[in-house]
C-alpha cells in the first residue's frame, strides 16, 4: 500500500514534497468550502466544468504521456452519454440504477476503445493517421446520430431524436437508507464530482509514475528503443488508449446526467477540437497542468460566451496557436516551472516530465 | 545441415553444439535489390564478432533481420537452437538479445537515470534498482550526468547510455551498430574496454564497425559482408591481410564472391542478381 502511495510523486508528475501536498490539501479544502460561498446555480455550473475534466485527463494520458494524439475523445463521450440515456430511460433510476448505468456506459466506451485501439495499434497506425482515424470515427458517429430524428429510431423507450438530442433521462442518484439521494446539478452533484475528480487525479498520478507510466513515456520518446527493451509497445499504447477513452466516456455520462440532455453535436468537429485545446494550452505532459489548464480554459470560454462575445471559439483557436508558438509545453507547465525556479523547494518540477 | 565455412576454424567443422545465433540461407529483398543474399552465419556463445563491409553491403539490414524489425523472404534465424524467425522484436529481446542502434536510441526528454530505470525495471525494483542504476552509471562514466536530460548529453555519452540500457537487460548477445561512430579516439578506446569487460562477464557481442583499430581491439572473429553475402571470415589479422577485402573497400573487386580463390559455397547464383 505504502509502495503504491509513494508513486503519487515521481519523475512523470510536477509537484512533490510536503509543500506541494500542503498546497493540494489547501486547494481541496477551498473547493470543499466553495459551495458555502456562492449560490447554488454557480455551484452547479462549476460541477458542469468538472464533468469535462475527466475527458481532458484521459487525453493527457493518451497524448501527453503516450504520445498518440487521439482526436476522437468525443466519440467515447457521446457513446457513453447516449448509453446512459438509453439505459436510464428504459430502466429508470430506482435502487441507484443510475450508478450502474454510468458503469455500464463507461464499460461500453472502454470496450469500443479496445476494439478500435486494437486495429489502430496492432495495425501499427501511428502519428497523424491516428488523429485522422479517431476524428473520422467521432464525425461518423455524429452524422449517424444526426439522422435518427424519425420515430423508428428508438431503443426501447428511448427516442434518439436526431439533432434535437435525447433528453429527459434522470440525474444521478445515490442509494440511501430512507430514500435515494438525487444528485441534482447543484451542491450534491458538485461534491460527488469533486470527490470523483480528486480520486481520478490521484489514481492517474500513481499510474503514470508506476512502471506502466515509465513505459508509456518511453514509447513517446522513442518507440523503437522501448520495443528493444523488451516491451510490447502495442499493448501499452492500447492500455493507455482504453483508459483515456473510458475517462472520456465517464465525462459523457456525467455531462448527460448533469444536463439530462445529449446531442450529436457533442461528437462534432468543434466538440472534438476542444479537448485537444484544453490539454495543449494547459500542458499535455503533466496531469496537474491539464487539470488546472482545462478548468481555466473552460471558465474563460464560458465567460466569453456569456459576456457577449460571439467569437469565443475563435479565441479558443487563437489560444491554441499562441500556446503552440510561445509555450509548446503548455502555459501551466511553463508557469509551474517558472515558479519552481523562482521559489525552489515549492512545487518543484521534476527534471523534464 | 549447414555446410561449414571453408575459412572457419577447423573446430567449427565438427558437429557443433547449437550456436548462440545462427542464420540459415537468409534472404531479404527490397524491390529488385537483394540486400541479404543467402547468408549462413554462426555466432558462438561468448564470442566477440565484428561485421564489416563497404557501404551498402547489407550490414544494417542483416542486423534488422536478426532483431526482427524486418521479416526475411526466406531462410531461418536460430537463437540458442530455437527458431525465432517469426518472433517479434520484443520477444527476441526477452530471450536475451539486445541492441545498441547506430543513431543513439535513448529517451531524450527523460533524465539519464530515468532512462536506465526504464531498462532495469523489468527485473529490479526499490533499493536494488537504485543501487544497480548507480553501478551502471559508474560503469558508463555517467555518474555526474545522472539528473540531466539524456538529450543534452554529448554524442559519445549518448552512445554509452544506450549501451548501458542495452546491457541492463542482462543479454546473452549484444548487437552493436557502429558503437564508436562519431566518438573521439579516447571515447572509442573507453568503449572498447567496456566491450571487453562485458565479454569477460560472458556476453557475446556482434558489432558492425568501420574503425579497424577498434575491430582489432575487440574482435575475436571478423565477417566481411559484401553485396548481401558473406565475402570472407577470419581473425582480424587474416582479414586485414586479405587483399580481396581491401579491394572491395576500394571498389575494385568484382561483385561476386565466387570468383576468387576462397569461394563461399553458397548456392550457385549469378553475381548479377545482387
Amino acid at each position: 500500500m505504502l509502495r503504491i502511495l509513494r508513486r503519487l510523486e515521481g519523475p512523470q508528475t510536477i509537484g512533490r514534497g510536503p509543500a506541494f501536498w500542503a498546497a493540494f490539501g489547501l486547494v481541496l479544502a477551498a473547493a470543499a468550502a466553495y459551495p458555502w460561498l456562492v449560490d447554488g446555480y454557480t455551484v452547479g455550473n462549476t460541477a458542469y466544468f468538472f464533468c469535462w475534466v475527466f475527458m481532458a485527463l484521459g487525453l493527457c494520458l493518451i497524448w501527453g504521456y503516450g504520445g498518440a494524439l487521439s482526436f476522437g475523445q468525443t466519440a467515447f463521450f457521446g457513446l457513453s452519454g447516449y448509453a446512459y440515456g438509453v439505459l436510464t430511460l428504459n430502466v429508470g433510476a430506482a435502487y441507484g440504477f443510475t450508478l450502474v448505468a454510468v458503469a455500464l456506459a463507461v464499460a461500453l466506451s472502454a470496450l469500443m476503445a479496445l476494439l478500435l485501439g486494437y486495429f489502430l495499434f496492432f495495425g501499427r497506425i501511428g502519428g497523424v493517421f491516428l488523429g485522422i482515424i479517431t476524428l473520422s470515427v467521432t464525425l461518423v458517429m455524429e452524422r449517424f446520430m444526426a439522422q435518427t430524428a424519425g420515430p423508428e429510431w428508438r431503443i426501447g423507450a428511448a427516442r434518439l431524436n436526431g439533432y434535437n438530442g435525447m433528453s429527459g433521462m434522470p440525474p444521478l442518484t445515490l442509494p440511501w437508507p430512507g430514500g435515494d439521494l438525487v444528485l441534482f446539478p447543484d451542491v450534491a452533484l458538485y461534491y460527488a464530482l469533486l470527490g470523483l475528480l480528486a480520486v481520478t487525479y490521484l489514481a492517474l498520478r500513481i499510474l503514470v509514475n508506476a512502471r506502466f507510466g515509465n513505459v508509456l513515456v518511453a514509447i513517446r520518446e522513442n518507440p523503437e528503443r522501448a520495443e528493444m527493451l523488451g516491451y510490447d509497445v502495442r499493448r501499452y499504447q492500447l492500455g493507455a488508449f482504453v483508459i483515456g477513452s473510458a475517462l472520456a466516456g465517464l465525462s459523457g455520462t456525467l455531462y448527460t446526467a448533469w444536463g439530462q440532455y445529449i446531442t450529436p453535436s457533442s461528437m462534432g468537429l468543434t466538440a472534438a477540437a476542444l479537448p485537444v485545446i484544453w490539454v495543449a494550452v494547459g500542458g499535455r505532459g503533466d496531469l496537474t497542468a491539464t487539470l488546472v489548464g482545462t478548468l481555466a480554459v473552460l471558465g474563460g470560454f464560458q465567460a466569453l460566451t456569456i459576456y457577449g462575445s460571439q467569437y469565443a471559439l475563435v479565441v479558443m483557436g487563437l489560444l491554441l496557436v499562441v500556446a503552440v508558438l510561445t509555450a509548446p509545453e503548455g502555459f501551466v507547465v511553463a508557469l509551474l516551472r517558472a515558479l519552481g525556479r523562482a521559489w525552489p523547494g515549492r512545487r518543484r518540477g521534476a527534471p523534464a516530465p | 545441415m549447414t555446410p561449414p565455412l571453408p575459412d572457419a576454424a577447423p573446430a567449427a567443422a565438427a558437429p557443433a553444439p547449437a550456436a548462440l545465433l545462427e542464420t540459415r540461407a537468409l534472404n531479404k529483398r527490397f524491390g529488385g535489390l537483394h540486400v541479404t543474399n543467402g547468408v549462413d552465419f554462426r555466432l558462438e556463445e561468448g564470442e566477440v564478432h565484428c561485421l564489416i563491409g563497404p557501404n551498402g553491403a547489407g550490414k544494417s539490414t542483416f542486423f534488422r533481420l536478426l532483431l526482427g524489425e524486418y521479416a526475411p523472404e526466406s531462410g531461418r534465424i536460430l537463437y540458442r537452437g530455437e527458431d525465432v524467425t517469426a518472433l517479434k522484436p520484443f520477444e527476441r529481446v526477452r530471450r536475451g538479445l539486445s541492441v545498441k542502434f547506430q543513431v543513439p536510441g535513448i529517451f531524450p526528454g527523460l533524465s539519464v537515470a530515468h532512462n536506465l530505470e526504464i531498462a532495469l525495471q523489468h527485473h529490479l525494483e526499490g533499493a536494488s534498482l537504485t543501487a544497480e542504476i548507480r553501478r551502471l552509471l559508474a560503469f558508463l562514466n555517467l555518474s555526474d550526468a545522472a539528473p540531466e536530460r539524456a538529450g543534452a548529453l554529448s554524442h559519445g555519452q549518448k552512445q554509452w547510455l544506450e549501451i548501458g540500457m542495452a546491457i541492463s537487460l542482462k543479454p546473452r548477445l549484444l548487437l552493436l551498430d557502429e558503437p564508436t561512430a562519431g566518438m573521439s579516439p579516447d571515447e572509442t578506446h573507453a568503449t572498447g574496454e567496456m566491450v571487453q569487460a562485458l565479454n569477460r562477464d560472458g556476453v557475446a557481442l556482434l558489432a558492425i564497425e568501420h574503425d579497424m583499430a577498434f575491430v582489432r581491439q575487440i574482435a575475436q572473429r571478423v565477417t566481411v559482408l559484401h553485396v548481401g553475402r558473406i565475402f570472407a571470415q577470419g581473425t582480424t589479422d587474416e582479414i586485414v591481410a586479405d587483399e580481396r577485402v581491401a579491394a572491395i573497400y576500394l571498389g575494385e573487386a568484382e561483385t561476386g564472391p565466387a570468383d576468387r580463390a576462397r569461394p563461399r559455397d553458397a548456392p550457385a547464383r549469378s553475381a548479377a542478381d545482387a
